[in-house]
């Protein structure tokens, strides 16, 4: 919090109507770090009480939809997947997109989905979306010992994978790709606050933009025609890279990861800034 | 002066009235046009004091407007008003969950603000861990909850339901663990909404205390209530509020006296006054309410065991299927002590546009004290909507002494509000 020099005495904090844009606040949620972490333990400890299989719902979420894509798009539409074993192909796309998603719907309704806590005590409301970006990333780190199990099985077996040194990269595209879905969704938190249609629009718009990016199909296959659109969707080199990393097949272009690289940074600043005009006063429309 | 540590200069709170959603992108993309030329947002003009009563020309209401005042280290300022005074929306100001329209708010030292007890509490979640959480939120570190934290336990009294989850809680339980958290914030300055009002008697007493405990250490506390007792035996100074504006600002037991004065209407010729209901909805209006006693004479003193009767006269604007009436009676601290419904337990009553005539004989229970009333006639084909809902009305004392004047009301003080009678069985082995 910023102290504002006043002619006698100097204050530690003052409410103001509006803040400067660029005022964001970032020491605040510093030090509400702690609660940080009891949301995210909240949120794990609270999803999976009162379940039998707990935990392993983890893993069995992306196996069925990984097997779900297998019958579907491999066998019943015979998509091509580039030559590499189905399972793989569909599971390596899987687990970082639903790591995406997650993120995206689960910060898309920061504001409404809180309110009662926010109409009621002040803290930095970032450190809801944060806690999400967090749990989400957990999760992720589960599933991808899972893929990293399927993996290693095919590696060992000697299919022609090729993982190569993208994988070094593997660390910065898991970062990347929190922050695109941590940025969308609280763009859309905010805006939902006032204008209640985009809810509508998250969930289908979450599923097309799956179909927009090489998630059940490689990249090499789309026509010519269709490819810049495609490209333009910051997702895709994202998940192409990733899979180029591990399995070699796919493209890896510097040129396209920058686009995503650029694209977030942008939106991410943008949606901070939209984000912390909306949480000071969204208790009135809300 | 230097020790002032909280100062509000100027804070105004504007709400849009009606159907949220409705226009809002064509009021939006007004505003950023004004913007844009360079002009003062057109919808901050418009916009009225706060009388709820009155159907107002405006979409904008003004719930506070030109609000200033300062407090002092250690002192302990009480808010009051009457519901829809702006009390709240001060609250939320003073607490960041909102931002004023305009002017701003200075404060030194670290706020918290309890607006309600367990803020947060997540069902599944046991005693010990909805304490981390809860006071995370309050903004609490960790290693601080830690060290306070048999303390908590203790002050909550909860200690062997630790482990449980709290959905298995009693609600009495759960605020009593959402007050202890709260009650070991160490702030520098702590807002109190009405979070008191719940709980036990024994409960409620120990809340008080601590709260005397937090401004005996020279801390600052903001306290708002319609519980003029704990406000006099809480606060040094009070701020009072009415239609949003500051009405007065000063020593405790004068302004309560102006509030009393202000708030509640005696009334002389039985006429109510326009600006009376706290909610209306146009089709029924309270107009007339005298307090007699059985022989007809108007009054505002009754003895001790006295019977008295009460009329009104309500001008309905349309046919009412279903009404129902109600009449309470409210002690001086502003509390609900009597409440009697007409028709809620029969066929409701069926109400033809025109006039009604009430007249209600009341047994003697009331105990010496000073009372007021309240009236309401509610819909029930609409869900209950309220119709037409009048507060404070009326100021009646009654005195200790019967009137034969042979018999006195045995006590120094009243016990309670309602003398109920039962029947006493008594062995004597």
């Amino acid at each position: 919090m910023q102290g504002t020099k006043d002619s006698i005495e100097s204050w530690d904090l003052v409410i103001e109507p509006k803040s400067k844009w660029y005022d964001l606040q970032l020491s605040e949620i510093l030090r509400y770090k702690d609660l940080l972490f009891l949301f995210v333990r909240r949120d794990f400890v609270s999803l999976y009480k009162q379940t039998i299989l707990g935990p392993l719902w983890f893993f069995i979420q992306p196996i069925i939809t990984s097997i779900t894509f297998t019958v579907i798009f491999g066998n019943l539409a015979k998509i091509s997947t580039d030559g590499l074993p189905q399972i793989l192909f569909y599971m390596c796309g899987v687990t970082l997109w639903t790591y995406f998603s997650d993120t995206l719907t689960k910060t898309s309704d920061t504001f409404t989905s809180n309110a009662h806590i926010f109409g009621k005590v002040y803290f930095p409301r970032m450190i809801v979306p944060l806690s999400v970006v967090v749990s989400n990333l957990i999760k992720l780190g589960v599933q991808f010992i899972l893929f990293i199990l399927v993996w290693l099985y095919y590696l060992m077996s000697g299919d022609s994978l090729n993982p190569n040194s993208a994988l070094l990269l593997v660390p910065f595209l898991i970062i990347l790709m929190g922050f695109l879905g941590l940025s969308f969704g609280i763009i859309i938190s905010s805006l939902t606050t006032k204008y209640r249609d985009l809810k509508f629009l998250v969930v289908f718009g979450v599923q097309l933009l799956m179909y927009a990016s090489p998630i059940v199909y490689p990249l090499s296959i789309v026509p010519d025609k269709y490819r810049w659109m495609i490209l333009a969707n910051p997702v895709t080199s994202i998940i192409e890279t990733f899979k180029y990393a591990f399995l070699g097949v796919g493209e890896f272009n510097w040129m396209h990861l920058a686009y995503s690289f650029g694209f977030t940074l942008v939106l991410f600043i943008l949606g901070l800034i939209i984000f912390h005009r909306v949480e000071k006063s969204f208790m009135d429309t809300v | 002066m230097s020790n002032i540590v909280l100062k509000a200069e100027n804070i105004s709170k504007q709400y849009r009235l009606g159907q949220l959603g409705t226009g809002t992108i064509s009021h939006d993309l007004n505003r950023a046009w004004a913007k844009l030329r360079g002009k003062e947002d057109p919808y901050l003009k418009v916009g009225e004091a706060n009388d709820r009563s009155k159907a107002g020309g405006s979409d904008y209401v003004w719930s506070l407007k030109d609000i200033n005042f300062e407090v002092k280290q250690g002192e302990v300022l009480g808010i009051i008003g009457k519901n829809g005074a702006g009390k709240s929306t001060l609250l939320k100001i003073l607490s960041q969950v909102t931002t004023p329209t305009t002017g701003q708010v200075k404060v030194k030292g670290r706020i918290a603000s309890l607006l309600e007890v367990g803020t947060g509490f997540h069902p599944d979640l046991s005693g010990r861990e909805n304490i981390f959480l809860n006071g995370a939120i309050l903004g609490m570190s960790k290693a601080e909850i830690k060290s306070k934290l048999e303390e908590i336990v203790d002050f909550s009294g909860v200690a062997k339901y630790l482990d449980t989850p709290v959905k298995r809680y009693s609600s009495g339980m759960m605020v009593r663990l959402g007050f202890a958290v709260a009650a070991h914030l160490e702030p520098e300055i702590l807002i109190v909404d009405e979070v008191l009002a719940v709980g036990d008697a024994e409960f409620q007493k120990k809340c008080l205390g601590k709260m005397k405990d937090v401004s005996g250490q020279g801390r600052t506390v903001l306290f708002v209530s319609h519980n003029m007792s704990s406000i006099k035996s809480l606060c040094n100074k009070c701020l009072y509020l009415k239609y949003g504006e500051t009405k007065s600002i000063g020593d405790t037991s004068k302004i309560i006296e102006q509030y009393f004065n202000e708030e509640i209407a005696v009334l002389s010729n039985g006429l109510i006054p326009e600006n009376l209901s706290t909610h209306n909805t146009g089709d029924a209006k309270f107009k007339n309410f005298v307090v007699t006693n059985l022989a007809g004479t108007p009054v505002d003193t009754l003895y001790y065991e006295q019977g008295f009767n009460v009329e009104m006269e309500v001008a309905v604007g349309r046919d009412i299927e279903k009404a129902i009436l109600d009449f309470s009676i409210s002690t001086s601290d502003n509390r609900f002590s009597y409440t009697s419904t007409f028709d809620i337990k029969k066929d409701y009553l069926a109400v033809k546009k025109g006039k009604l005539i009430i007249k209600m004989k009341l047994k003697p229970v009331l105990l010496p004290g000073t009372y007021s009333f309240n009236l309401g006639i509610h819909d029930m084909s609409n869900t209950g909507l309220t119709l037409d809902f009048v507060e404070g009305i009326g100021l009646i004392t009654v005195l200790d002494l019967t009137e034969d004047g042979k018999e006195k009301y045995p006590l120094g003080v009243s016990l309670g509000n309602l003398r109920v009678d039962a029947d006493w069985e008594i062995r004597n082995i």
